[in-house]
């Protein structure tokens, strides 16, 4: 296991076990929010007091969840890079933070399109709202810090523990709704109960959220792969690659 | 290099990025629990008639739109309409506009406005909170009809 | 099939134009995002061939 992990922080190995990856990531990710979208615009049948605008939740909801679990991933990858000092892992955080921030933009617009039929209004300065807002602002502070900042060991650390405070706010939104009185409802699925909408509603986000998933890890790959070809375009294997 | 246990320099940034995590929860926590009171998006009306909101001050509240408590003006928009929660707290509240697509009896809603000394919610804006349950209207149909069945007539109210 | 015909699909019952929007800002968004990086590889891969052009490195 440990060589494993150790063998996959190797820029060149990730580049490799990459190739092979990718072609299927990515045609997963193709095939499956197809589906997903064709689903849930057609098939999927509208609530009961939303009528059709419900649609929006099948981009909605996996656009929230990937915002949040690519903070997860980036805020690991940054106490990986702060405590083992891999490459990989400053590399990997870097290339998350601008995907997220397009994520978690789409949530914030998504969800204001689909606030406006459904609540009446476009924001309110909810708690949910408000703290996906502050998730916004944190992965374009990881962005910005990382191009502030000159010397690439400094601007990693920097970012690690900037990434690592923000850990906080995963909860504050997970739980905000629990918590205060906010204009958002709660959450429909839970581990433990049973969701609170039928089948021929939940199955199309679920290959949505799925969907959004492979999407996801299919654009890391692409980041990674792109900031590895140019951090180590001196050595002999990117050369090699560059001219097959 | 080798793993196993792990070297000292590495526990000891281990424990840097756990403190990191540590501390600023505890302090971003601390924080929200100082500002309990402002983070809550609206007053439910078991507290605006125990009297903790603030009257005459632009602020918002929550709660259940009661069954059979709407009354529409016949002559312009003007609504009244009393909001309750589960503790039986009923506040009334007098809107004069348009109301959202989602706004019914039993559901929930949020206003905002101000609250009269003679403890009318006057609001100058609502807005439709609705749950977290999702179904299809014909599933809608059955359980309204199912519930119909169930309750003697007239005990039934609602759309 | 939820739709009795295109224009029907297209209104969704006066919902459309805020679906419909949602589903195109979240292409645009999804389209940009695996775009960029294909183009920024394709970049500096065809920059290093450059570098590597005859005369500058001793490749056989």
């Amino acid at each position: 296991m440990w060589r494993w992990f150790h063998k996959l922080g190797s820029p060149r190995s990730f580049y490799l076990i990459s190739n092979r990856l990718l072609p299927w990531l990515g045609a997963a990710a193709g095939l499956l929010l197809v589906v997903g979208a064709v689903w849930g615009l057609l098939f999927a049948p509208p609530d009961y007091q939303q009528g059709n605008s419900v649609r929006i939740m099948y981009i909605h909801v996996p656009a929230s969840i990937l915002a949040q679990s690519g903070y997860l991933l980036m805020a690991t990858a940054g106490a990986i890079y702060l405590i083992w000092r891999i490459k990989l892992a400053d590399i990997a955080m870097q290339c998350v933070a601008p995907l997220g921030a397009s994520l978690t933009f789409l949530a914030l617009v998504t969800g204001s399109i689909w606030g406006k039929p459904t609540w009446g209004t476009w924001w309110q300065w909810d708690a949910r709202l408000t703290s996906t807002l502050v998730l916004l602002f944190l992965y374009l502070g990881v962005v910005a810090l990382r191009s502030a900042l000159e010397y690439r060991e400094s601007a990693g650390r920097a970012t690690a523990i900037l990434a690592l405070v923000g850990v906080v706010n995963l909860p504050i939104i997970k739980y905000s709704v629990d918590w205060w009185n906010t204009l958002h409802q709660p959450s429909s699925f839970s581990l433990t109960e049973k969701p609170a909408m039928p089948a021929e509603m939940w199955l199309p986000l679920l290959v949505m959220v799925i969907g959004f998933y492979c999407f996801f890890f299919t654009v890391w790959i692409l980041r990674i792969r792109s900031e590895i070809i140019q951090r180590e375009s001196g050595t002999e294997w990117v050369r090699g690659v560059a001219g097959s | 290099m080798k793993f196993g246990p792990m070297k000292p320099h590495r526990r000891q940034r281990l424990m840097v990025v756990g403190l990191i995590v540590l501390c600023s929860s505890a302090a971003v926590m601390l924080a929200m629990m100082a500002l309990e009171e402002n983070v809550n998006l609206f007053y439910s009306p078991n507290e605006i008639v125990k009297g903790e909101a603030p009257v005459d001050t632009m602020i918002r509240a929550g709660g259940m739109v009661l069954e059979g408590s709407v009354v529409r003006s016949e002559t312009d928009l003007t609504v009244d309409f009393v909001i309750g929660d589960l503790v039986a707290a009923e506040v009334p509240v007098r809107y004069t506009g348009i109301l959202p697509d989602l706004f019914r009896e039993g559901q929930g809603v949020v206003a905002r406005g101000r609250l009269t000394p003679e403890g009318v919610f006057v609001a100058d804006e609502v807005l439709a909170k609705h749950d977290e349950n999702y179904m299809p209207p014909e599933v809608a149909d059955v359980i309204a009809r199912a519930h119909e069945n169930e309750t003697p007539a007239g005990e039934s109210g609602g759309q | 099939m939820r739709f009795e015909s295109f224009a029907d699909l297209l209104s969704m019952s006066g919902h459309g134009a805020f679906v419909w929007s949602a589903y195109g800002i979240t292409l645009l968004v999804l389209v940009v995002n695996v775009v960029w990086p294909l183009l920024t590889i394709r970049q500096r891969l065809a920059g290093l061939r450059r570098a590597d052009a005859p005369g500058v490195v001793e490749d056989p």
